[in-house]
């Protein structure tokens, strides 16, 4: 079937059959490839993108169900305040190392502060628990979104 | 132009138009510079007409950070800012690229991308430097002593150029065979705590390419069904439901019966497919055993008599000496099979070129194994192979096996077709977790004697479990006497004065695929080391710290020094002893890969709500620190890896098959289990070591000593969920 998806504030058609993944259509078809695979499950959060400024798992989000919707993924979000702070906070502090699961921890670290321009620790942890980072960047993670949200304050 | 050739055969002059500047090593090892035109040299750095600087970047990228550690190092020779230099990843070539620690093999394990690289790299871009300066000063007519380069500026007295001004005349120069490396009093980026990551920005905006990003024209994707049980083959199967599944293409028999490889044009078409196949198999050589039956083996090997006698000890002595001892305390220990699981699930992809060559893109850690693998599957002379590295999500030592597994599938899988397409493999995260290579499962029983002063006066140690080595191509190179040197190292090399040890080692048979994991053997020594050091000093009645010190206390001894060094450095940035009320401490000190790391953690609860874990102190010696912001990343990390599988991860088997499926039964660290990491640098001038594993060893026994010092609970057998500890 054919499919109108609101992309990154563009329109594209794409062919897809009811029940593929938004993650594949993402991936194989718009060759966006900074959404990652990472599990298939919903369990680690590296294709995290955002439906109407929240984030998702597009692994687990069908294609029927976001025609309509306002998806938006890595490659756009630091044009959004917010995500530019982010993405500045993580170039600051190096928190990366293999970097796969960032793209999905960038889109969740935006949505925190989205909800909360300040969020504390617990906030912070509570808030992130799905995104899994194998080579355990995470302390780095909880204070590149303290340094994010320094960011947006100044 | 300057041509000079009398040293060697193969400089040529070059254009000076367009010309290059490459500074590399020969085959031979001897520093080597060429122009644009010389194709015999493979360089480490590369200096382009315009001034462009890029660092050839020989290991491949897991996040570890080579790709910031090795322009580092270049830019810190020449004098560069770190932002006028780049990097790109090294072809497969081992004659040039061989990794110094491995010998003829071009690849990235045992923490040692800096430490092999260091001398090549200074040296490429000293000699970078001084040819820079020559061209400089024959321009100018200086003196090249009074020639300078600071932040890619060519200086002397009133002169003043861009490097890109010289680097035409200095491509004709031949290279100086001992350039002058700079004194560590003259660097400003190595040991420098600001110089950031150069791959930073691209992980953070979703434009990094990993092997699982890469869309090559026309390609298709291909998955592998493969069996429940390892070593199961292929009798038959059934594709008439796949086949409705649009998208699919083909579906055939790998040519090593070891699964049926699925064909699609895209991959969720891949994944459907592959469900919808109905596969027969013969199990008849298959492994059938349930992880019970391999743990009660390993337990009766320690109850036997060791297959090998590691360290030559008199074995009955020292049992004598520790059955006679005022004090005997003895555990038994079991760890199970645990899965690498990096974040992108392995996959690579093959493509035909015009002139009938293979060329595989792959994040590549033992590249030199997949080419010649390669060369044989297609029936190519080697130098018709090729190799591009793209970033890799991790790897944890899974994407370098003894037989190139998954880059082989890809191989067999594109021999099937008629190679017009390039081919890409991709695996599942269930494919990850049920069919991958395993940390061995191991076990050990310790019997330590004390005599009436609290002193060791016996240490009775017994290691049995399943050798990576044995059976691989690194058998002859890493096993001697029968020893795989893996099963026991952290052990048998331990700094640790302990009079009286002796050390047995059974080999128990293969499980299932087995692999190294990040820090190897010492994943479980270290462990067991350490946690014993612990109820040593507590039934000798002396604090833990003091215990390990006495043990540690040759002054001309510098391997014991430097894990002195450490173990003070940990506890006074760690506050040994001063937890607040409700906390308590454990320590543990361990060397592994040239390293030495100590780690405090620091945890709160109980049993019954759970434990905390608050705090982490970490004190690292790795000589000289190149990048020591990577480096505290690194021990991070590592504490995290190490701690995280402790806690509630393994790996077991029914009937040969992985009971664990995904991340939802093989639970990765979450944000939320450490509360804070601290790292600490020890200042050396010694050559640098590892960093990418060394974190990991003291990690689970320094949690597992403050646990009990905490509840009084102690843990032998793992992981510590399923075994007397939960966690808050």
């Amino acid at each position: 079937m054919a499919i109108n998806l609101k992309l990154n504030g563009e329109t594209h058609t794409v062919e897809a059959e009811p029940g593929t993944p938004l993650l594949w259509v993402i991936r194989d078809e718009l060759k966006l490839t900074g959404t990652k695979f990472g599990c298939g499950v919903a369990s680690c959060g590296a294709c995290t993108v955002h439906l109407n400024g929240e984030p998702v798992r597009s692994c687990q989000t069908y294609i029927e169900d976001v025609e309509d919707a306002e998806i938006t993924t890595i490659e756009a979000i630091g044009a959004d305040k917010i995500g530019s702070a982010v993405q500045q906070a993580w170039v600051e502090l190096d928190v990366v190392q293999c970097g796969y699961c960032q793209s999905g921890q960038v889109m969740s670290a935006v949505g925190l502060l989205s909800e909360k321009p300040k969020p504390s620790a617990e906030e912070i942890d509570e808030y992130m628990y799905g995104n899994a980072c194998r080579c355990a960047t995470y302390q780095r993670i909880r204070a590149g979104i303290q340094r994010a949200s320094e960011i947006l304050e100044a | 132009m300057t041509i000079n050739t009398s040293r060697r055969g193969f400089l040529k002059g070059a254009a000076a138009a367009g010309a290059v500047l490459l500074v590399g090593a020969r085959p031979d090892g001897a520093i080597a510079a060429a122009s644009s035109e010389n194709v015999q040299l493979n360089p480490f750095v590369r200096i382009d007409a315009d001034g462009t600087v890029t660092a050839i970047v020989k290991h491949f990228e897991m996040g570890q950070g080579p790709a910031t550690g090795l322009p580092t190092i270049i830019a810190e020779e020449i004098g560069l800012r770190m932002d006028q230099i780049e990097y790109d990843f090294a072809p497969s070539n081992p004659q040039v690229y061989a990794n110094l620690a491995f010998g003829q093999a071009q690849g990235t394990g045992g923490s040692t991308a800096i430490a092999n690289s260091w001398q090549q790299y200074r040296q490429a871009g000293a000699a970078a430097r001084e040819m820079l300066i020559t061209a400089a000063a024959q321009a100018w007519g200086v003196d090249a002593s009074g020639v300078t380069i600071d932040e890619g500026v060519v200086k002397a007295g009133s002169n003043e150029a861009p490097i890109a001004e010289f680097v035409a005349a200095a491509s004709q120069l031949e290279a100086p065979a001992e350039p002058r490396l700079k004194d560590p009093s003259e660097f400003r980026l190595i040991g420098n705590p600001d110089v950031r990551r150069k791959d930073s920005a691209i992980k953070g905006n979703g434009q990094a390419i990993y092997g699982m990003d890469l869309h090559l024209p026309n390609q298709m994707i291909a998955m592998i069904k493969r069996p429940e049980a390892r070593g199961a083959t292929v009798t038959g199967f059934d594709d008439s439901v796949a086949k409705e599944i649009k998208g699919f293409i083909n579906a055939a028999t790998l040519p090593n019966n070891a699964g049926v490889a699925v064909y699609a044009e895209n991959t969720w078409a891949a994944i459907q497919a592959r469900d919808a196949l109905e596969v027969e198999w013969d199990i008849s050589a298959a492994e059938t055993r349930n992880s019970d039956e391999i743990e009660a083996e390993i337990r009766a090997a320690l109850d036997a008599e060791p297959q090998h006698n590691v360290n030559k000890a008199d074995m009955a002595a020292v049992a004598k000496a520790v059955d006679g001892a005022d004090t005997v305390i003895e555990e038994t220990f079991f760890f199970p099979l645990l899965a690498h699981a990096p974040m992108e699930p392995m996959n690579c992809t093959i493509e035909q070129t015009e002139d009938g060559g293979i060329l595989l893109h792959d994040a590549a850690q033992i590249p030199t194994i997949t080419h010649f693998a390669f060369a044989e599957i297609f029936r190519l002379p080697p130098e018709k192979i090729q190799i591009k590295t793209l970033l890799a999500g991790g790897s944890f030592g899974r994407r370098a096996t003894p037989d190139a597994d998954y880059q082989v599938e890809a191989a067999l899988a594109f021999v099937l077709t008629d190679r017009t397409r390039p081919l890409k493999l991709v695996w599942t995260r269930e494919d990850d977790i049920r069919g991958g290579y395993y940390r061995p499962a191991f076990g050990h029983k310790v019997r330590v004697g004390l005599d009436g002063q609290g002193n060791v006066v016996g240490w009775q140690h017994k290691v049995a479990g399943q050798s990576i080595m044995k059976g691989t191509p690194f058998e002859s190179v890493l096993v001697h006497d029968g020893v795989d040197h893996s099963s026991v190292e952290g052990i048998a090399d331990s700094p640790y004065a302990i009079p009286g040890m002796s050390l047995g080692l059974t080999d128990t048979a293969k499980a299932t695929s087995l692999l190294w994991w990040r820090s190897v053997g010492h994943t479980h020594t270290a462990y067991v080391m350490e946690t014993m050091m612990d109820k040593a000093a507590e039934a000798a009645g002396r604090d833990p710290v003091e215990f390990r010190l006495a043990h540690l206390n040759d002054a001309t001894n510098a391997d014991q020094a430097r894990k002195a060094g450490v173990l003070k450095l940990a506890i006074e940035q760690a506050g040994w002893g001063n937890a607040p009320a409700g906390h308590a401490q454990g320590i543990a000190v361990h060397k592994s890969f040239g390293s030495y790391v100590a780690e405090v953690v620091e945890v709160s609860g109980d049993v019954d709500s759970g434990i905390r874990i608050e705090k982490v102190t970490c004190a690292v010696d790795c000589g000289i620190a190149v990048n020591p912001d990577v480096i505290k990343a690194q021990i991070e990390g590592g504490v995290g890896y190490g701690i995280g599988h402790v806690m509630r991860d393994q790996i077991t088997l029914t009937s040969g098959a992985v009971d664990q499926t995904n991340f939802p039964d093989y639970e990765p660290l979450r944000i939320s289990d450490i509360q804070a990491i601290d790292v600490h640098i020890v200042p050396s001038a010694e050559a640098p070591t590892g960093v990418g594993e060394p974190g990991t060893p003291p990690s689970a026994p320094a949690l597992a000593n403050a646990i009990r010092a905490l509840t009084g609970v102690k843990v032998t057998t793992l992981p510590m969920a399923e075994n007397g500890v939960t966690f808050a």
